[in-house]
């Protein structure tokens, strides 16, 4: 049995912790370049691309964040691509916070009055330059607070990339807890450094939601 | 390339499926119910109670609410036996769900008792109704009306968060598709079949939270 110090215990956790990080702000950066594609085709006028958007969130919204994981890593390499489970966990919780970003987002979109839209026409604005000039920067502004509450969301289902083999904050402290057999210990400090990084955002949110409730 | 995918082990394995579900509905049911019931002391607890219980209520919300569920879970089931409380898996697993739904539902419960006005309580106390009768006859029906599309989404995300407790071995459907990859071979057909189910069991648990709440809570539910 090795020995480890409660020091040499933190020190590793917060050395994993930084993966956890890393993963959180990979996936939230790359969820949101996907989101705005999936919001696109959701508010298209198109009626084939807005069923094809709507079904694209429903089965991410509606199936566990593992079995897409799952998917991702045992999927990707039948179609010949080499994946190691960094890549299933950054490509895997990229399209599950594509589709609740955009969903987040849309619901910002339907909160404009009509006459957003109509207004940036009369102002002889094409759809595109409609969407990046007017509608976009309000409909960003009033969900900022559900965004950021999907940001907490998203470092807490980094956990689950533990299951796959991703060498994060969890995966760290199972390999710790069968070295040390201290479970109360090690799991009580990996929920503090969780909790480190998810309260302040929680509190954000929160006050981002009262100013917008004034 | 050369990969060709095959559902023939389907057949044998419909039988193994049906179990891991019904598993996960069971963990869901027990779930919604004590979360539920929790939530809504809790809720009432952090409005009426005394300082102290308002403040531990306050500290083990935020305590949840910013912690993983894996990470809960494991602490539930891998530290309890260090004190001295050893507990079977699948009751591990339906503690750290409900301690964690019941985190959300005080949240939800307690947005929806704000919501009653307070000529409601007003208004039946000058009845004569005890303090308790009010609420549980007066603010409380109210409220739940109120939350109760919060409350579908929230038992929703739970019935999927529950995919997580198959690591420690509870046969839920996600162990028993952990199990059927193992002996198939078949790790993406499995997952994939096994997705559709959990696809399915949301869609129809929605529905038929949708359609009971408007059964029980009156018409205006959707």
């Amino acid at each position: 049995m090795i020995e480890f110090t409660f020091w040499d215990i933190v020190r590793n956790l917060l050395l994993a912790a930084r993966w956890t990080v890393l993963l959180s702000l990979a996936a939230f950066i790359g969820g949101a370049l996907v989101g705005l594609v999936v919001l696109f085709f959701r508010i298209a006028k198109n009626k084939w691309v807005k069923p094809i958007a709507s079904g694209y969130i429903a089965l991410f919204q509606g199936t566990p964040l593992l079995m897409q994981l799952f998917l991702m890593f045992f999927g990707l390499p039948m179609l010949g691509l080499r994946i190691e489970p960094w890549t299933a966990a950054v490509l895997g919780l990229t399209f599950f916070a594509s589709a609740y970003l955009a969903e987040i987002w849309r619901s910002g979109v339907d909160a404009l009055p009509r006459g957003q839209w109509d207004a940036g026409a009369s102002l002889g604005l094409h759809y595109l330059q409609e969407l990046r000039l007017i509608i976009l920067p309000q409909a960003f502004a009033i969900t900022r607070a559900p965004t950021v509450g999907f940001l907490v969301q998203l470092i807490k289902s980094t956990a689950l990339t533990s299951i796959i083999g991703f060498e994060e904050l969890v995966r760290t402290s199972n390999a710790i807890n069968n070295a040390t057999f201290e479970p109360f210990k090690v799991y009580g400090l990996v929920a503090l450094i969780f909790f480190v990084m998810c309260f302040p955002l929680t509190q954000y949110a929160r006050r981002l939601e009262r100013t917008a409730a004034r | 390339m050369g990969y060709s995918l095959d559902f023939g082990w389907l057949a044998g394995a419909a039988g193994v499926i049906a179990r891991g579900a019904a598993m996960t509905l069971l963990l869901i049911a027990v779930t919604t119910f004590a979360g539920t019931f929790l939530g809504i002391l809790g809720a009432a607890g952090k409005r009426n109670g005394p300082k102290p219980l308002q403040l531990a209520i306050g500290v083990y919300v935020e305590v949840m609410r910013n912690t993983p569920f894996l990470v809960q879970l494991f602490f539930i089931f891998f530290g309890l036996p260090s004190l001295g409380v050893r507990l079977d898996p699948i009751l591990a697993a339906m503690l750290a769900m409900t301690l964690n739904m019941a985190a959300y539902t005080i949240e939800i419960v307690g947005a929806g008792l704000d919501a009653v006005p307070r000529g409601q309580t007003e208004a039946a106390l000058a009845l004569g109704l005890r303090p308790r009768q009010v609420f549980v006859k007066i603010v409380l029906p109210q409220a739940l009306k109120v939350i109760y599309p919060a409350l579908t989404s929230q038992i929703v995300i739970m019935m999927l968060e529950s995919a997580v407790v198959s690591q420690i071995a509870v046969r839920e459907l996600t162990y028993e598709a952990d199990m059927l990859q193992a002996r198939t071979f078949r790790a993406f057909e499995t997952y994939f079949v096994v997705t559709m189910v959990y696809l399915g069991l949301s869609m129809g648990l929605r529905r038929l939270l949708v359609v009971g709440g408007r059964r029980a809570l009156g018409a205006g539910v959707s």
